[in-house]
């Protein structure tokens, strides 16, 4: 038997990686994720604002590189990303009065966060390309 | 899939656990590696494989996995009967903590399939093939299944969890009405088996500061107190950018707590308290 004044750190169970993933978890880390990839998609605001203030061939060049499928596809992620933190946060402002803690009610409103982060996304897309279909 | 009350078990989720590596962030000393199988005994009809962490500290070795096939015509419906079948027929050694086995003691509180229960009310078919058994989450291991759970206790000795009265003490007993009464319905049922504490992510991150959600959970239990002078002292004791506010209402603590209770919501009336009486 061992000494029992020896000092052997005892193992730490296993957290994350075995704990299941939910959809508590899950938006809430989502949540944190997209507010993350906002941030980021703020400086590239900031550039694109720079770049129509600096001139035409700058303003070109930024353009140019949002209009490419790179760029369209960040873009359509940094529509969703800014739809589920929009939606994300507005169930974070309803809980902090102390509603909706019911674990159906959680559900229902993590759903819908997911639900209407895609109809919105879907909807912004559809209509920006319409239009730009028109202008062409 | 809409979850009504936290008994649901998760039988469709995209992924049994989070796309980390086996060994994300884990210290040399906490790495699990490949034990033991035990086969069912010749002639079991059914058997279920069962994945259980075990470590020995008197054996210097790492915590290792091992599998026990469980004969479940030989075995009672719980997961608790599982281990007790493995610890009677195939491994002695095999430690947990268990007393009540009717869920009211809290002792039994272990990971089953990813997710935090008690193992004396959970069917062992609620759980998939193999199902797999771990200690509480993000706990020290003493041995096997059984938990140091110094840490928690000390952070729930931290919020003083008796009644304070300034009150002289009186004759009889101290009353309260029933709608006094009632604001603890919710919070009093708490056998602190520690599933919520266990299964927050903020806790896992900053547990050494954060006090957790059972432990929150007990705060407001003692705020809601009629009887209990001590309001203003509770509250001190709370403000602090760790102790509560490391809460970030992910609401794992609601989703897992096996007497159906509510620590996401008892935690955000401590915040909107803590606002009610800066106003």
């Amino acid at each position: 038997m061992a000494d029992p004044t020896s000092e052997r750190t005892r193992p730490l169970s296993p957290n994350v990686q075995i704990y299941r993933p939910q959809l508590t978890s899950v938006l809430s880390i989502a949540n944190r994720i997209t507010g993350v990839v906002l941030s980021g998609c703020a400086v590239v605001l900031v550039v694109w604002l720079i770049a129509a203030a600096t001139g035409p061939h700058a303003y070109a060049a930024v353009q140019g590189a949002i209009a490419s499928w790179i760029g369209q596809i960040v873009l359509f992620g940094a529509t969703f990303a800014f739809f589920m933190h929009l939606c994300g946060g507005i169930r974070h402002l309803v809980w902090d009065t102390v509603r909706g803690f019911e674990l159906r009610s959680i559900y229902i409103s993590g759903w819908a966060v997911v639900a209407l982060s895609v109809m919105f996304t879907a909807a912004v897309w559809a209509v920006s390309l319409c239009m730009a279909g028109w202008n062409r | 899939m809409i979850i009504r009350s936290s008994d649901q078990v998760p039988r469709v989720t995209a992924l049994k656990r989070f796309p980390v590596p086996r060994n994300f962030g884990v210290s040399p000393e906490s790495r699990i590696e490949k034990g033991k199988t035990w086969s069912a005994p010749s002639g079991a009809a059914r058997a279920k494989s069962f994945e259980i962490y075990r470590y020995d500290p008197d054996s210097g070795d790492n915590p290792r996995l091992d599998t026990f096939e469980v004969d479940l015509d030989d075995c009672g419906p719980m997961v608790l009967d599982a281990l007790f079948w493995i610890k009677n027929k195939v491994d002695s050694t095999l430690t947990f903590r268990r007393s009540c086995r009717e869920g009211i003691c809290g002792s039994c509180a272990m990971n089953m399939d990813g997710t935090n229960w008690l193992a004396c009310t959970r069917f062992i078919s609620d759980l998939g093939m193999p199902a797999t058994i771990y200690p509480l989450a993000n706990m020290r291991v003493i041995k096997d299944l059984v938990p140091d759970l110094t840490h928690v206790f000390a952070q729930y000795a931290m919020i003083e969890p008796w009644l304070q009265s300034k009150t002289p003490d009186p004759d009889a007993e101290r009353l309260q009405s029933r709608e006094q009464r009632s604001r603890l319905d919710g919070y009093y049922e708490c056998i602190l088996c520690f599933c919520c504490t266990s299964g927050c992510p903020s806790h896992w991150w900053n547990g050494d500061r954060f006090l957790g959600p059972a432990v929150l959970l007990q705060a407001w239990r003692w705020l809601a107190e009629s009887r209990d002078d001590a309001t203003g002292d509770r509250l001190d004791i709370l403000e602090d950018p760790f102790r509560l506010y490391r809460c970030h209402t992910i609401l794992n603590c609601t989703r897992t707590c096996p007497k159906g209770l509510n620590p996401g919501k008892a935690i955000a009336e401590i915040k909107k308290q803590m606002i009610e009486r800066q106003s």
